[in-house]
């Protein structure tokens, strides 16, 4: 146990200056690291965001508002369908639950009546299923007439799937706009989404940019009757009334069908208007919509049309003259934040469904740097604590214990900066607790080796004893807490993982430590001085 | 040099004998654990209940009792406001609101309202909805299963079965007495207390493990000896090592929660509290159980268990 051939001597010496050099950068800062020569790694440990601060976000896809609003397109379609030439009658229109629905008058035409609206099913191909089709929804048409489309759930889950895409590109387009370094945007389960914005010191800026649909539409203001006039009867058929977002809220009654949507936006930016100095949100069209654009402008002259976002109009003005650049502008009583967010919700595009925030983690810069204060002042009292306990226990062995116990330290340091994997406070936890731990392997060992004595055992013989029956010991009792460390990491998430991965490396290190470092040191020291007597 | 030697050598504690004082006094512990549980109850954390938590700094000493009413008057249901860590800190908490995922971002939003205009700031805010707090309590919940079976499994396939049922009994005792604490103090009962209680079922094994070895070593040793007289020796033989470590632990484990900050002391507390109770149910529990399980009947010389080990037991121990 206590003879190690030449080249395991230098791999257990490489090994612990590894774990030194590649804890190094972390002592530092980048700009200081910039300046070190290029060999040198400069790679250093990832602040969880409760150290560094930060905004933790999880946003699920809103499934029932979802499929109400993909039904009422349907039923669009579907009367569309029916009233082509020659036309099909039919009664009960509408969306009935979960599924749309429509009763055939013409019983004879149900054949045609099939066709058409077999017509309007997406098919999906699922490559899951081995390019095997599928369909959108499920349609029936029972012999008196009544059809209905179901969503099915495999056409459901699809759907689902590709609105959290395409919603993750739109909100990492929105939060890369406003220079959040380094967020962290990534699909969770089936239908949602996390978020994580480092240092991100406004939660609630951040949660209105990302979480907005931000469907930008058009629509004509129809003047045949005021907003107030339309909400005391009824709204002439085809339009309704949507408030604005002034305090207090005006009606407006706008036309149903928007004349143009944000998909034909191609920009948009963020100016002062000359006359009044308030910052103003210009855009501009793509050919086709200034086109369109153009066209409505000219036929609509010294009409109102309102500019609407996620059903709130935000500005009503009167179309003054034709607009035929393409590109127009909003003036809305915006902040200059205010302003400069909707230039940016405008530029990321709308998201495909609405957003709930079902799980919100932020901390703020200071409490992230007084928990760094607090952890770093806690493993330093610590680390004192326990290396002033050995030396008092075991006196040289125990300054040999210390001495791979930094090592140790160093070892989880370097593991945790070259697997990227973020230190935590909870982690902080886990690294105090090691320290703790970590000299049970060299308590097992030392107590065997003072047994082994007083057994009778010569000093090479009890040291040789001690170490090779405190091995299955140490590996028994490390496993099981790696056991629990495993299962924790399977579970946890952000924090509570830091925690597993630091007490997973943690055990590794100790049991290389203890075993490999520790024997080293003591076999050196049995070989330079040759004890007659243990000195424990 | 003189080393200090927490517990001297050659100590003859006669352990077995006070399994009459052990057996009881954990199952007492244990039962009056389980009774507060499903009486009073865990004062479960946002994580597992839902609802808001929002840690405020204010400017200079907070009014508590000012910041309380005000809240009061959102109409938020149980909103418990008190002081954490410095007297300018404070931790509000608000219970989960009905009306789905949407009411409980409202929350945030309106007690942020309430000190719009006061130099407040927002340090902490978390907010869980109603259907992750489902999924974490039930992850929660088979987290600590899985672990304490994976664990059995583990131990079984290294040890006797007896051991195996000897370590989870243990282990099984030690997280109800640490629930139980949990509920006497009324300790917030969060995520990072299951990653306690987890913590804490590795270390009691961890001990348990390092006495079991002992055992298994001497009944190979001495075939003649009595069980329980084995089980003294193994407890007394590595009596020094379990306090050592013990100690080193929670001396570890006191610098943190003296100096590691609000956030994670109730995280600490536990754990220290474990580190305790892990070292005495392996020291007072973990033994003894295997007198109950017949693991080599008393008397008898030379039982079958002696004989098995040595062929079939892969332990390096046995170098």
């Amino acid at each position: 146990m206590l003879y190690f051939a030449r080249w395991k001597i230098t791999l257990i010496v490489l090994t612990v200056l590894a774990g030194v050099v590649f804890t190094l950068p972390n002592f530092f800062s980048s700009k200081t690291l910039e300046a070190w020569p290029s060999f040198l790694p400069k790679g250093q440990m990832v602040l969880g965001l409760d150290l560094q601060g930060g905004a933790y976000l999880l946003y699920e896809v809103d499934r029932e508002d979802y499929v109400q609003k993909r039904l009422k397109t349907l039923v669009g379609d579907i009367r569309n369908a029916l009233r082509e030439q020659p036309r099909i009658g039919y009664t009960g229109l509408g969306v009935q639950g979960q599924s749309a629905q429509v009763r055939i008058r013409d019983l004879d035409r149900l054949d045609d009546a099939r066709t058409r609206l077999q017509g309007l099913v997406n098919p999906l191909v699922n490559s899951v299923f081995g390019g095997q089709q599928l369909n959108e929804f499920d349609v029936t048409l029972s012999d008196d007439g009544l059809a209905r489309f179901t969503y099915t759930e495999q056409g459901l889950e699809q759907r689902l799937g590709s609105i959290v895409q395409q919603s993750i590109e739109v909100i990492r387009r929105r939060v890369d706009e406003i220079g959040t370094t380094e967020p962290n945007i990534q699909r969770q389960g089936a239908d949602r989404i996390l978020v994580e914005a480092p240092g991100e010191s406004d939660p609630e800026r951040l949660k209105d940019l990302v979480g907005q649909t931000a469907q930008l539409t058009f629509h004509m203001v129809d003047t045949s009757m005021s907003g107030e006039q339309a909400l005391q009867s009824r709204p002439p058929v085809g339009t309704r009334v949507l408030y604005s977002v002034d305090d207090p809220p005006v009606p407006y009654l706008v036309e149903d069908a928007p004349l143009l949507s944000g998909e034909d936006l191609v920009d948009a930016s963020v100016s002062f208007d000359q006359r009044t100095n308030e910052p103003v949100v210009n855009f501009r069209f793509n050919t086709a919509g200034a086109r369109k654009f153009g066209l409505i402008t000219q036929q609509n002259v010294n009409k109102p049309f309102a500019i609407v976002l996620d059903d709130e109009v935000i500005s009503a003005p009167v179309i003054r003259e034709p607009i035929t650049g393409g590109s127009g502008q909003i003036s809305g009583n915006f902040t200059v934040e205010g302003a400069n967010d909707l230039a940016v919700l405008l530029r990321a595009g709308a998201l495909p469904a609405k957003l709930t925030v079902i799980e919100e983690r932020s901390i703020g810069p200071g409490l992230g740097a007084d928990s760094i204060e607090a952890g770093k002042l806690a493993a330093i009292i610590a680390l004192v604590l326990v290396v002033g306990f050995m030396v008092a226990a075991y006196g040289l062995l125990g300054i040999i214990a210390n001495i791979a116990l930094v090592a140790n330290l160093f070892l989880i340091f370097a593991s945790l900066t070259i697997l990227g994997s973020t230190l935590t406070l909870p982690g902080v936890a886990g690294i105090v607790l090691t320290m703790g731990m970590a000299v049970d392997a060299n308590v097992l060992i030392y107590e065997r080796i003072r047994e082994e004595t007083r057994n009778g055992r010569s000093v090479i013989s009890a040291i040789d004893a001690g170490f090779s029956r405190a091995l299955g010991t140490i590996l028994d009792a490390n496993i099981t807490t790696l056991i629990a460390a495993v299962i924790l990491f399977q579970l946890g998430s952000g924090p509570v993982r830091g925690f597993a991965v630091t007490l997973a490396v943690g055990i590794f290190t100790t049991v290389f430590s203890a075993f490999t470092f520790t024997r080293l040191l003591v076999a050196f020291w049995v070989r330079r001085r040759r004890p007659s007597t243990l000195p424990i | 040099m003189a080393l200090l030697r927490l517990v001297p050598d050659d100590t003859k504690f006669r352990f077995m004998w006070l399994r009459k004082v052990s057996f009881p006094l954990a199952i007492v512990l244990g039962l009056a654990s389980i009774a507060l549980f499903s009486t009073v109850g865990l004062n479960l954390g946002i994580d597992f209940k839902g609802g808001t938590i929002i840690e405020l700094k204010t400017d200079g000493p907070a009014d508590v009792s000012a910041i309380r009413s005000s809240l009061g008057e959102l109409n938020l249901g149980d909103v418990q406001v008190q002081q954490f860590g410095n007297p300018d800190e404070v931790l509000v908490r608000v219970e989960e609101q009905p009306g789905g995922e949407l009411a409980q971002q409202a929350v945030v939003a309106n007690i942020r309202d309430v000190f719009a205009e006061q130099k407040v700031e927002f340090r902490r805010v978390e907010v869980v909805g109603p259907s992750v707090s489902e999924e974490l309590a039930r992850a929660g919940t088979l987290a600590v299963a899985v672990s304490l079976l994976a664990i059995l499994i583990y131990i079984w396939v290294r040890f006797e079965w007896q051991f195996a049922l000897g370590a989870i009994l243990t282990t099984f005792n030690d997280v109800i007495v640490t629930i139980g604490l949990f509920v006497v103090l009324q300790l917030d009962f969060s995520l990072s207390s299951i990653a306690a209680v987890l913590t804490i079922i590795g270390y009691s094994l961890n001990d348990t493990v390092v006495v079991y070895d002992r055992i298994r070593e001497n009944l190979r040793r001495y075939k003649k000896m009595s069980l329980s007289e084995l089980l003294d020796l193994s407890i007394n033989e590595t009596l020094s090592r379990t306090t050592m470590t013990s100690l080193t632990t929670l001396l570890a484990l006191l610098a943190l929660w003296i100096f590691g900050g609000e956030v994670i002391r109730s995280f600490t507390l536990a754990m220290i509290f474990g580190v305790v109770i892990g070292t005495y149910s392996s020291i007072f529990l973990a033994a003894p159980f295997l007198i109950l399980f017949n693991l080599r009947p008393d008397g008898k010389s030379s039982g079958d268990a002696g004989e098995d080990e040595g062929t079939e037991e892969p332990a390096p121990a046995s170098a």
